[in-house]
């Protein structure tokens, strides 16, 4: 199965790769997957005053898809506010990366990432989390 | 040297030219049919596959006769438990089998079991050997069959063969084995290892895809399978079916390279393989995955910790390996192999397997070593894993978000 060249592309040159300080009230880290699952994701997002994400960090242990996925969500994330990027839907990733079928857990993956992340930071600052709306396959 | 380089070579490996000289004239001039009896053209035909069932018999110490050509060692392996299992069910109903056999051993024993069969599947030690003794234990007046492969496709661990056909003989039982990986590689005899069936396959020792032998032991005892295939009543009975000439003459001739060639051709493997293995061990957390001392010469399979297979992989995009990592499969699941040692999934995702063969060469292995410690390493910067791990936390101790 050949990877398509957006996916050849976030994998050879990841946007993004690093780390935030994790104890900071502004920075949300989002830590999914499991080793035993091959996948594991942390993303991280900086947040302003205005709850507009400035920056966005990730790393990603997995195959191809799955660093792409992360890469191209940091990408989406900065500038967005946290509202919006709670809307980000795993479907644009796949449709955005061209993934097959076998690799939509990738995607689901991310968006469960920037969830998680997201609501790390609201929790750290006095907001509810926000249970995710809708279940995934 | 030429990329991409291919060190996947217990998947399949290219044909040698000599084979390909050699098979020919049997698709053009000489392409008679080997069971036409009264023309010359099936007599050339026929001479030649009575000819490449010798050169394949000399290979493994057997005589021709107890060659049975196939399509491939999957159709030998279904045609050995299959054809055992209908001929001896009177006798009997058990098979023992190993869980790190090959899905063509496996899934035929799970079809003889809906047919009656009981099979154990013996686990083995997290070096991928069987337990001797595990083996004896399972042994019952019902044991008709123990089929254990003689070196494993992932881990390239080397079965104790002639321990394991003595306790099927002091049993009354008969002894089979996947030989698909070792035939050719190393020395096989079936009269010295004891072994009464055997499959092996053309594609794996430099010849062409799509034949391969079943060899039935004639003599102490007379095993007989009953034919899975049924028809013109080609090759004793045992495999109907208008005989694959120019394949079987590819097989013949492949055999007899490998017979000529195999001694020094796996000091140079195991020497090449050897210098692949402890440049790369040099990674921090890297480990080799079954038996290294009872090991096929050209096969290495490492996991290096903290990062996963496929990602591996296609940062290596001009080397062709293979990987243990479920994300190379529909499934998900990582290595059954691997798991039956006991390794962790983590590890068993982080694994990649070199195989090695006969158009390898040093510069190949440079090249391999080469990219695969910039790969390990740049994918060890992007994974959360090795960062955790290098801040001494104990992933173990994590409790992940199953998905």
């Amino acid at each position: 199965m050949a990877y398509s060249d957006k996916v050849i592309d976030h994998y050879t040159n990841p946007r993004n790769v690093g780390t935030l300080d994790k104890s900071s009230a502004k920075v949300g880290t989002g830590l999914v997957g499991a080793p035993e699952c091959g996948d594991v994701m942390r993303l991280q997002i900086q947040v302003d005053d205005n709850n507009v994400i400035t920056d966005a960090k990730f790393k990603t242990f997995g195959c191809g898809s799955a660093i792409a996925s992360s890469s191209l969500a940091t990408e989406w994330l900065k500038g967005k506010s946290i509202d919006d990027a709670m809307k980000i839907d795993n479907m644009d990733i796949v449709e955005e990366l061209s993934l097959p079928p076998v690799k939509i857990h990738c995607s689901v993956l991310a968006e469960d990432a920037i969830k998680a992340a997201i609501n790390d930071y609201r929790v750290k600052n006095g907001m509810a989390p926000i249970e995710a709306a809708k279940t995934h396959h | 040297m030429n990329l991409p380089i291919y060190l996947d070579n217990n998947a399949t490996t290219p044909m040698d030219p000599r084979v390909l000289e050699a098979m020919i004239p049997y698709f053009t001039q000489k392409f008679g049919n080997a069971a036409s009896r009264n023309h010359s053209f099936g007599w050339v035909a026929e001479e030649a596959v009575d000819y490449a069932r010798e050169q394949v018999a000399k290979l493994i110490g057997a005589s021709e006769k107890e060659i049975i050509f196939t399509s491939g060692a999957t159709e030998a392996d279904n045609l050995a438990i299959k054809g055992v299992f209908e001929m001896y069910k009177d006798k009997g109903n058990h098979i023992i089998t190993a869980v790190t056999e090959h899905k063509a051993v496996l899934d035929t024993c799970k079809h003889v079991e809906k047919l009656g069969a009981r099979v154990t599947y013996l686990p083995v030690k997290a070096d991928g050997l069987i337990d001797l003794a595990e083996l004896e234990a399972a042994m019952t007046p019902e044991t008709i069959l123990i089929s254990i492969m003689y070196g494993n496709n992932e881990i390239g661990v080397i079965q104790p063969v002639k321990e394991i056909s003595a306790i099927a003989h002091k049993h009354g039982a008969l002894f089979m084995t996947d030989a698909t990986q070792a035939v050719g590689k190393i020395p096989v005899d079936v009269n010295a290892d004891g072994i009464d069936l055997l499959a092996c396959s053309a594609h794996k020792i430099y010849g062409p895809k799509g034949v391969g032998a079943l060899y039935v032991r004639r003599k102490g005892p007379r095993v007989k399978v009953t034919a899975q295939m049924d028809g013109g009543g080609h090759e004793r009975g045992m495999r109907s079916g208008t005989l694959n000439v120019p394949g079987i003459v590819g097989f013949g001739k492949a055999a007899e390279l490998c017979y000529q060639e195999m001694e020094s051709e796996a000091k140079r493997l195991s020497a090449m393989r050897d210098r692949l293995q402890s440049s790369l061990l040099e990674l921090e957390e890297s480990y080799v995955n079954g038996n290294q001392e009872h090991r096929l010469p050209h096969v290495a399979n490492i996991s290096f910790k903290y990062v996963e297979g496929e990602g591996l992989m296609m940062a290596m995009k001009d080397l062709a390996v293979s990987s243990g990592s479920a994300c190379t499969s529909a499934s998900l699941e990582p290595s059954y192999v691997l798991k039956s040692l006991g390794l962790s999934d983590d590890l068993a995702h982080s694994s990649i397997r070199y195989g090695l063969g006969r158009f390898t060469t040093d510069e190949d292995i440079d090249y391999a070593i080469d990219v695969t410690k910039k790969a390990v390493n740049h994918l060890r910067e992007l994974s959360p894993l090795w960062e955790m791990f290098k801040e001494g936390l104990d992933l173990s101790k994590i409790e992940w978000a199953e998905h």
